[in-house]
């Protein structure tokens, strides 16, 4: 009986491929067509000789820094309002306000960045402001959530123990439950960074600012040797914050 | 004997700390133009004030949810197409990349030869290299060599998500216990037959999840794909963002969110059953 079951799920799986490539019409010999592939071709081979003049390469240096300004003062404003949000989340004052709170941060993760880029666009206009704004928004629905689970996990006594002696509830609070708790939020405020500088670095497809404006008008211009330094640039970046994090998790983490 | 410290011994470090911080994020701001001011600023306000208002009630005529069903089902149909061309490519190359499938690592004690480990470096590269451009960059690039449309986001989805896949199933292939295919390999059987009655038979379930969770993430990774015109409710957001459509922008938002919930069900469900 389960093999049947798993059969007809697997069968189902296939049926969906099947309708999926049918329902987008796309047809795969087409796109291996020889004329096809030579339009491709020779589109892709505008992208191998990168632009390195030293006035573009000053230009990407100046978007990698934005994209990198972007992604940490998001994160950073994000890890500040996840916090605030996050002591109601975790049912510290109240189950109204936890259930309000926690509507408000499923909410901001629920819209993916690229949309809240679009809208902070409209709301700020052009530019790096934007995509802070919307790296912030949506780290914030984040980082709240994984903050007030930390919160809800940690133990409870040392903070219980300073509200005994008399001391108040922001002092039980610092010195009670920050301690056991930064190492926690820290490791997430950095995962989550890590993964904003990725995006950071897209956003500037709506207009807001970093690499990804650069890219997207560079091939707007048909500017097909700027954009592949662009990519350059980018896999470079990413590449240089993956060996950083699993270098620093390799030092930092596991001791 | 105790006495009581008045103060907190570990202020100073903790200052020092923070100003290091402040001083290395001071040119950032600079650099990412923040100024919260504008969300507070009167004109802006008003016209986001407008345009938010606009939100409700979310758009629901009848062509209008016609054309967002039709968008909604592209999404779904680039992902799963997406997803079936990635394994195409994917489950090759891991093959290739893998050290579990290794001849000289069988005699070896699980260290394969110089020359082995030389050989494999080519599809591990390349399999770095489709995953670190993100998929909406592969999709910019698409929409201009293919037009625009869903094929673009279906090439997108398959050459990012070859990489994850194909650098995760090898990984995933090396982590289990390699003795029964060292032992078939040993005793003379090919490689692919080592493969799969050695390493799939422990390996089957993990992939299996793993593939899952990587279609969810690639039908959350379809919704943006539109905004660069690679089809999908992301071309339709991008539109009525454009048109200051408030009320289509809130049903498209409100679809959004069903089906990223949906998918995260169905993932579940599939998760549960098949691993």
């Amino acid at each position: 009986m389960n093999r049947l079951i798993n059969l007809a799920l697997l069968l189902c799986i296939g049926a969906a491929v099947v309708a999926s490539f049918s329902y987008l019409g796309i047809d795969l010999g087409e796109l291996g067509d020889t004329g096809n592939l030579h339009h491709m071709g020779a589109y892709a081979q505008r992208f191998l000789s990168p632009d390195l003049s030293a006035g573009h390469l000053q230009a990407i240096g100046h978007g990698a820094l934005e994209t990198i300004a972007m992604s940490a003062l998001g994160t950073l404003l994000a890890a500040v309002l996840g916090l605030l949000l996050a002591l109601p989340a975790a049912g510290r004052f109240g189950w109204p306000l936890q259930s309000a709170s926690r509507l408000v941060l499923n909410a901001l993760r629920a819209v993916p960045e690229l949309v809240w880029a679009a809208l902070m666009v409209l709301a700020a206009g052009l530019g790096p402001n934007a995509g802070t704004l919307a790296l912030a928004l949506h780290t914030t629905g984040v980082l709240g959530r994984l903050f007030a689970e930390a919160l809800e996990n940690t133990p409870p006594e040392p903070a219980d123990a300073i509200r005994l002696q008399g001391g108040n509830a922001v002092w039980a609070f610092c010195y009670g439950t920050l301690p056991n708790l930064l190492p926690q939020l820290l490791a997430y405020i950095l995962y989550r960074w890590e993964n904003n500088i990725r995006m950071a670095s897209v956003l500037g497809f709506v207009g807001a600012g970093g690499l990804g404006q650069m890219l997207y008008v560079s091939l707007s211009l048909f500017q097909e040797a700027q954009a592949s330094t662009v990519i350059l640039a980018m896999l470079l970046l990413v590449l240089a914050v993956d060996t950083l994090s699993s270098w620093s998790r390799q030092r930092w983490v596991k001791a | 004997m105790l006495t009581r410290d008045t103060r907190d011994p570990a202020t100073r470090p903790r200052l020092l700390l923070t100003l290091l911080a402040l001083a290395l994020l001071w040119p950032g701001i600079h650099f990412s133009e923040l100024d919260l001011s504008v969300l507070v600023a009167s004109d802006s306000q008003s016209e986001m004030g407008r345009f938010v208002a606009a939100f409700w009630p979310p758009a629901h005529g009848e062509e209008f949810i016609e054309l967002l069903l039709r968008a909604t089902l592209q999404t779904l149909a680039i992902a799963t197409a997406g997803m079936a061309l990635a394994l195409l490519l994917a489950v090759p190359a891991s093959l290739l990349a893998s050290r579990a499938l290794s001849l000289s690592a069988a005699s070896r004690a699980g260290h394969p030869s110089y020359w082995g480990q030389l050989l494999r470096w080519p599809v591990r590269g390349l399999l770095i290299f489709l995953r670190s451009v993100p998929e909406i960059v592969w999709a910019l690039l698409f929409v201009r060599a293919v037009g625009l449309g869903p094929t673009a986001g279906v090439l997108a989805i398959a050459i990012t998500y070859s990489g994850m896949l194909g650098k995760v199933y090898a990984e995933i292939f090396e982590s289990v216990d390699q003795r029964p295919a060292h032992a078939l390999l040993q005793s003379g059987s090919s490689r692919l037959a080592a493969f799969c009655y050695g390493i799939l038979p422990n390996v089957a379930a993990e992939l299996l999840s793993y593939t899952v969770y990587r279609w969810e993430c690639a039908i959350r990774a379809s919704v943006v794909m539109g905004f660069v015109g690679a089809g999908g409710l992301g071309q339709q957001m991008d539109l009525s963002l454009r048109m200051f459509a408030g009320g289509e922008v809130a049903s498209l938002l409100l679809t959004f969110l069903v089906l990223v919930l949906l998918a995260d069900q169905l993932s579940r469900l599939l998760r549960w059953r098949l691993a």
